[in-house]
Order: structure tokens, then sequence, then C-alpha cells
């Protein structure tokens, strides 16, 4: 079995390859322009500063490789942030059945976004769309606009700290793995996970061979609301607060890091790790242009050259495979 | 014993078309069955409603002698019918074995996961079954188009199919591919397996079929046996039909060359076609569905580049790149698809009428409407377009007026030279007759027609000369008045040195059985 699957997913490290290939040579440019890029404490921080990014692009890309997309992450992922706070601190809730109650409402939020783009027969673009400007509302409505804190004494900010397992492990990044990991599981060894590629592929043939289109679609939009729960939840851990305008502008980061990471906006294609290294590559590039004092002006210039030099690179090497 | 598929009675009608009517017969286990028939004889309307795709309005089909009710292709697959369509269903990210199985993967031992191991073995055994060398973990897009086709029996077979109807499936193939399938499909029926073949190549029909079902105007004209029939009976049943002198004769006298087209390549391998059209001429261009009359029409119209080859236009060599090249020199393009390339369906019919215009008569880039009013309102009584003013969106006009509207766009640019691309497609008979007189109109006012249509009758009253088609060559030519539809089928499946003269052809083309 190991090496079936080996087979399969080696040439897709390869294909792929080019992404990888860009972030180290990032990571080799930005050592050498500033000593302190390549410390363990600023690597350290680049990942956990991008881990809550990680976990929304994760979701997003699932949406995006079944041939959709997802623009309400950041909005729900707000809306779970400020509900699992305000459970707390103003209904009295422990932490635990509080969080549980803000990943059922992620799941939810997104399977509702799924069941409008499958009955209503509605683009995900509109649907997701539309839940974005909900959600957001949603959020702005139950905190008054104003940042709900308190969280200091309930354990909600241990998300942000380290679990010793033999040696410290910040738990967002522990998070991050894990949720990228399971994302990895699903799609490459579990049958929905072959059914999102094939629905992203080509709906009508899935649908022909009996992919049950419907229950994929919808199952495949909740798991991108609780990624984005999650997300809500690491951010709500960082900030000791729930903030009512928090990760406005998330669902274009995640969608930018999937583009780069490989997945294809039209379905079908696309692996977790490319999304992970996508993500990593836009965290490295924020990072190292701090260092090097770039001003944030000229900052957001860079970002949109490398974003589209990257997946020039990418199409490009990809059409020179195919001759 | 039951035969494997018998049908009774069945019938289907589309709004305005009686699509099949009353058609029985049985399949066995275990044989090639051809289906034949001119385009629009039925034969895609049996096989989606025995695939499933829809559902027949009477009738019954009996499989192995119990009635069954298709109400979806699942339905078909689950009792092993398949059927595999001309344009595959095969997703080309996946590998073979995932395409194979998708849908019907073997299960893990955890629940929700894939034995990959089971199926890539599976996968593999029925590629061998096949004689097939391929790996199951080739993604689709690395395979040839043959091997494609074979991984899209695998699947039926990976399911159980008992029948498998192929829509086409020699189309895209090269001679050699087309063996190796045949010889799959011959170790098929050694399974027992049950094959509807369609193709319009009756030499392959004969080639590998054991039986040919003859379908025209979507009713069962015959059952005859590979062994004991010839293609010219076959045809005679296809065709089976008399041209109706619907059509507007006399015919006029026809003027000098206007467009001279000389060694044409527009397929690969290279054919060269090459022909005169003459001012005042109509020029039929018959052949079936992909023998490349419309990539023709299209290269001449500058939509795709000749792979070699003149165009001459009254004398003059003319490179055309693009359509809008081609305007210039005066020729214009109704197409096949007349919704999706012809209109704007959500614009009025007047902007329709006038879109070509508006370049030359903008002034400033200021759009001149009383201008345009003036002419589409003309454009819309000169050629009998109903519809209740010029501002109706074209979008509910009926077919046959949406057509005059594409023809009054042309018109308005006054071509010297007009391609049409099935003219009358799902265009009722009064309209048709309308467009033919415009047609016949146009051509004594010295343009030049150029007519591609799948019809036959059409094309034998319309035209005056018939040029005939077959796998991108220029196979044959005829005087319409002294050629029946019996010799332009013939030349149109590849039979032609079977029976019948050839005519004084002045095409170079070569031949091609």
């Amino acid at each position: 079995m190991t090496a079936n699957l080996l087979r399969t997913s080696s040439s897709n490290w390869l294909r792929r390859g080019t992404v990888f290939i860009i972030l180290v040579a990032m990571i080799v440019f930005f050592s050498t322009q500033s000593e302190r890029f390549f410390q363990p404490a600023n690597l350290r921080n680049i990942i956990e500063q991008n881990a809550y990014i990680i976990v929304a692009s994760v979701g997003v890309a699932l949406t995006m490789i079944l041939g959709g997309i997802d623009l309400s992450v950041g909005s729900v992922a707000a809306l779970v942030g400020a509900l699992t706070a305000g459970l707390i601190t103003r209904n009295g809730f422990a932490l635990v059945p509080a969080l549980m109650i803000g990943l059922m409402a992620g799941l939810l939020l997104g399977a509702i976004n799924g069941a409008l783009v499958v009955f209503g027969k509605l683009p995900p673009f509109v649907v997701t769309l539309a839940m974005l400007g909900v959600a957001r509302g949603l959020t702005l409505v139950y905190t008054e606009g104003r940042p709900i804190s308190g969280l200091q004494e309930t354990g909600y900010r241990s998300f942000a700290g380290e679990l010793n397992v033999g040696f410290p492990i910040p738990v967002l990044i522990l998070i991050a793995v894990l949720v990228t990991l399971g994302a990895w599981l699903l799609l490459t060894r579990t049958r929905f996970g072959l059914h999102i590629y094939s629905i992203g592929g080509n709906e009508e043939t899935a649908r022909l061979a009996g992919v049950s289109v419907a229950r994929t679609k919808i199952i495949t939009y909740a798991l991108s609301g609780l990624c984005a729960a999650i997300t809500g939840i690491m951010l709500t851990a960082s900030l000791a607060s729930a903030q009512p305008r928090v990760a406005e502008g998330l669902e274009l980061n995640a969608i930018a890091a999937a583009v780069l990471g490989g997945v294809s906006l039209f379905g079908g294609v696309g692996s977790m790790f490319g999304v992970l290294a996508g993500v990593m590559i836009v965290g490295v590039l924020s990072n190292g242009t701090n260092l090097l004092r770039i001003s944030p002006y000229t900052k957001q210039i860079i970002q949109g050259l490398v974003l589209v030099a990257a997946v020039s690179i990418d199409m490009y090497s990809k059409r020179a495979e195919k001759r | 014993m039951e035969p494997l598929l018998r049908i009774n009675n069945l019938c289907k009608s589309f709004p305005g078309v009686q699509a099949v009517t009353d058609i029985s017969f049985d399949l066995e286990a275990g044989e090639i069955v051809a289906l034949v028939g001119e385009n629009g004889a039925g034969k895609t309307t049996l096989m989606r409603m025995l695939s499933g795709a829809i559902t027949p309005d009477s009738g019954e089909i009996l499989w192995t002698g119990q009635p069954v009710t298709l109400r979806s292709p699942h339905d078909a697959q689950a009792i092993g019918i398949r059927m595999i369509h001309q344009e595959l269903a095969l997703l080309p990210n996946l590998d073979v074995a995932k395409n194979i199985y998708l849908g019907h993967e073997p299960h893990g031992a955890v629940p929700g996961t894939i034995n990959w191991q089971a199926m890539y073995r599976q996968a593999a055994e029925q590629l061998q079954k096949l004689d097939l060398d391929i790996d199951p973990h080739t993604p689709i897009r690395n395979l040839a188009l043959a091997q494609q086709q074979m991984i899209e029996v695998a699947k039926a077979l990976a399911q159980n199919a008992q029948l498998i109807i192929m829509d086409e499936p020699t189309s895209s193939l090269t001679e050699h591919e087309v063996e190796t399938l045949f010889s799959n499909m011959r170790g098929l029926r050694e399974q027992g397996v049950t094959i509807i073949f369609i193709s319009h190549r009756l030499e392959e029909i004969f080639a590998v079929c054991d039986r040919i079902i003859v379908l025209r105007d979507g009713q069962f004209v015959g059952s005859e046996p590979t062994a004991t029939t010839t293609p010219s009976k076959v045809i005679a049943l296809m065709v089976g039909r008399t041209v109706d002198d619907l059509f507007p004769r006399p015919r006029n006298i026809v003027g000098e060359p206007i467009l001279e087209v000389q060694n044409l390549a527009i397929t690969d391998p290279a054919q060269n076609v090459s022909f005169t059209l003459h001012q005042g001429e109509i020029l039929g261009v018959a052949g079936l569905v992909g023998s490349g009359r419309t990539p023709l029409a299209e290269t001449i119209f500058g939509l795709r580049r000749a792979l070699k080859g003149r165009i001459v236009m009254s004398g003059k060599e003319l490179n055309i790149a693009n359509p809008a090249q081609a305007i210039e020199h005066g020729i214009g393009f109704v197409p096949e698809d007349r919704k999706g390339q012809g209109l704007f369906l959500s614009l009025s019919v007047g902007s329709n009428i006038i879109v070509s215009l508006m370049r030359l008569w903008s002034r400033y880039g200021w759009v001149q409407w009383p201008k345009y009013n003036e002419v589409s309102n003309r454009f819309i009584d000169r050629l009998g377009i109903r519809t209740p003013s010029a501002a109706q969106r074209v979008r509910n006009l009926s077919g046959g007026n949406q057509q005059k509207v594409v023809i009054a766009k042309w018109l308005t640019m006054e071509p010297k030279v007009l391609i049409l691309d099935e003219p009358t497609r799902g265009i009722d008979i009064g309209a048709k007759a309308e467009i033919h007189q415009l047609m016949r109109q146009l051509a004594e006012r010295g343009v030049g027609i150029l007519m591609i249509s799948s019809e036959l009758p059409e094309v034998l009253g319309v035209s005056d000369r018939i040029l005939v088609m077959y796998e991108g060559a220029l196979v044959a030519e005829y005087d319409a008045r002294r050629t029946t539809q019996d010799q332009v089928m013939r030349a149109a499946t590849g039979n032609l040195e079977a029976k019948g003269p050839r005519n004084d052809s002045k095409s170079t083309a070569n031949f091609v059985v």
C-alpha cells in the first residue's frame, strides 16, 4: 500500500515542486540579507504568526479543489471568536462547551453555504460573498461593535501558549500542523477526498460515476466553515479578546496562498502541502521585508509582484512539463 | 431464451419533433450491433433512452425478460447498461485506477477510506483483461485517445456492464488504434458482452459488427446481418426517400468565379481541398458530422488557420488571419450554433442587425441611432422577420426568425460571399422554405453562397453544385440536378468506389476509403 501511495504522491510532489523551490529560494535570500532572519526565534515567529492563515487556507483550498470558493472564512472566524468569548464572559460557559458551540457554529454556517450552493443552485462566489456580509454583520450586532475581553482567567489564552511534549511546542503551530495533516489525509486517503477531486475535475462525470455530489459539496463547505471556526478561536486566543473587525480580508490571503500553492481556480487540482508552502511564502516575504526595513507601503507592492511571479513560474514549469 | 434486451414500441417526442416513433428490436447477449441512420434519424435519442438520460414517452424496455424503467444513468448502470460518449467522461488529472473505480471504490479497513492496494490491483487486472499495457497509476491526461477510450471500457466492465453503447468511438482514432479497439470489441463479445456500435463509417461497421440496425426519420426500417447484406443496401435503407420539390427552382446562370480555394489543408494529416465558387451560385457542402465541413468554413472566414493552401477572391490572394479581415473582404459567415455564435440573445432585434455596421458608421465613437433604426426596420421588412418591433429581444423570437436576424446582419454588410453552416437546423418547415428563398434571391443578385448542410434533401434541393467531404477531404463533386441522395450518401460515408460515376470532378482531392 505504501509503495503505491508514495508513487502517486511523489509524482505530485515533483510536479508541485516549484512552489517549494520558490520558498527555499526566498529563505536563502533573506538569510543572506539579514542575519536576524535565519534564527530559530524568528522562524518560529513566522510560523506562529501565520498559523491561523494556514488553517483558514486549508478550508478555502478544499472548496477550491471542489471547484467552488469560500469567501466567508474571515467573517465566520470573527463570528466564532466573538461567540466563544461572549459565551464565556457573558453567559458563564466553561471553556470547552463554549469552544464546542463555536466549532458547531462554524460547521453550520459552512453547511448553509453548501446547501445554498447545492439546493439553491447559486454560484458559490455569490453565496459565500453573502455569507461574508451576514456573518460580519452578526458579529457586529453580537459584539455591539466593541471588543469582548476578560478572557485572561479562563484558559482561553492557553491556545496561544506552549505545550510541553518533552520539548515546548507552540499550540498555534500544533493546531495548524494537525489541521493540515488531517486535510491531507482526507484528500489523499479517503473516498471523500477522491470525490472532492472528481467533482472539481468534472461534476457531471462524477455524478455519472455515482458520486453523491450534493453530499460531498455540503460536507466540504461545512469543513471550510469548521476551519474558519478554528481560525477564529486561534485569533481570539492570541489577541486575548474577540475583536469584531478581526480577520477582515482573510479570504483574499487564503485564496492567494492556495493559488500560490498550486490549487487551481477551476477546481480538481491542488495539495495541502502546496497550500502550506503558499502561506509560508507570503509569511516569509512579510517577515523578511520587515527585517530589511522596507516600508509597509512598498511591501504591498512587492507582495503583489511576488504573487504574479510565483504563479507564472509555476504555470510555465507545468507547461514545459507537458511538452 | 430471453434476449438480453428487448424494446417494444418506444416513442419519444420533443417540442415540435417526433424524434423516435414506435421502435422495436431485440439484442442478444454477445453480439456487436451497429446502429446507423442519417443525422437526425433518432439514433441519439434512442441511445439516450437506453442509457437512462431521458425517459421514453411510451413503449417498454425489457432487460433479460423483465420490464425496467430507466430514470437516470444510475438506473441503467445498475442493471448493466453503460454508454460511452464520444466526448469521454474521464477526469484528466486523476490516474487510471481512480477513474475506473470512481464512485465504486473498494472499501478500506477504516470506514470511509479506500483499499488502495485492492483498487490498483483490480484496475491492473481489468487492464490486463483488455490486453492493455498501461500502468494504473498513469494520469489520464498522459494517455493517447485510444487508450482513454479503452479506459472507459474498463470502467464499464469494472461495474459489470453487459451492454456497452459506444457512440462514434472511432471518430478520433488512428487506423491502428481502430484495429486495437476492434480486437478488444471482439474479445468482449467472446465474454458475452453485447455492444451497440454507432458509427458513420460503413467499412468499420462491416468489419466488426454482426448485425446492422437502420433507423430513418425516427423509425426502425431494418435489421440486416452484415454477412448477407451490402453497403449499398444499407445506404438505400438509410436514405429511402426521394427529394421533394419543396425547393426553389429554376436555377440562374452562374457568373464569374468569386472565391477560389486552392489546395487548402484544414486537418492533420493534411488533405487538399480545392474548389471554386462562382457569383450567383449556391454551392452545397455535404458530408457527415466531423467530415471537416465546419473547419473548412471557419478557415475561409479566418476563425482558424489553414495548414497550407491559398484562398483567392476575385483574382487576388487573400491572407485572412481573423474574421474582421474576412468581413473586410466581403465574406460573411452564418455559424451553425445560432444562439452561441450568431446572436446576442439579450440584445434587441435591431441591435443584432446593425451590430456589424456600427464600426463603419459611428461618428467619433457616437452611435447614430436614427440611421440604425431605419436600417434595421428596412431589413425586418425585407426578410419578413416576424417581431413586434426592432426593440424586441432576439431571445423571444422563434428559431426561424432568429436565423433571419443573423442573415440580416450579414446583408447589411453587402457580402460578396456568404457562408451558411446548417442554415435551417431546428427550424420549422415554413421558415425553412423562406430561408431557402432568401438564399436564392441573394444568389440572383450575384452573391456566391457556400451552404453546409447535413440534410440531404436540402443539399440536393437548394444547391446548384454539391461538394462532398469525407474525413477532411473533398471526395466528390456533383451537379445537383443530376445526382441522387444515394450517390451523395455513398460518397459521404466513404463508399465511393462501390458504385456510381465520380462525375467529371475538378477536385484534386485524394480519395479516402
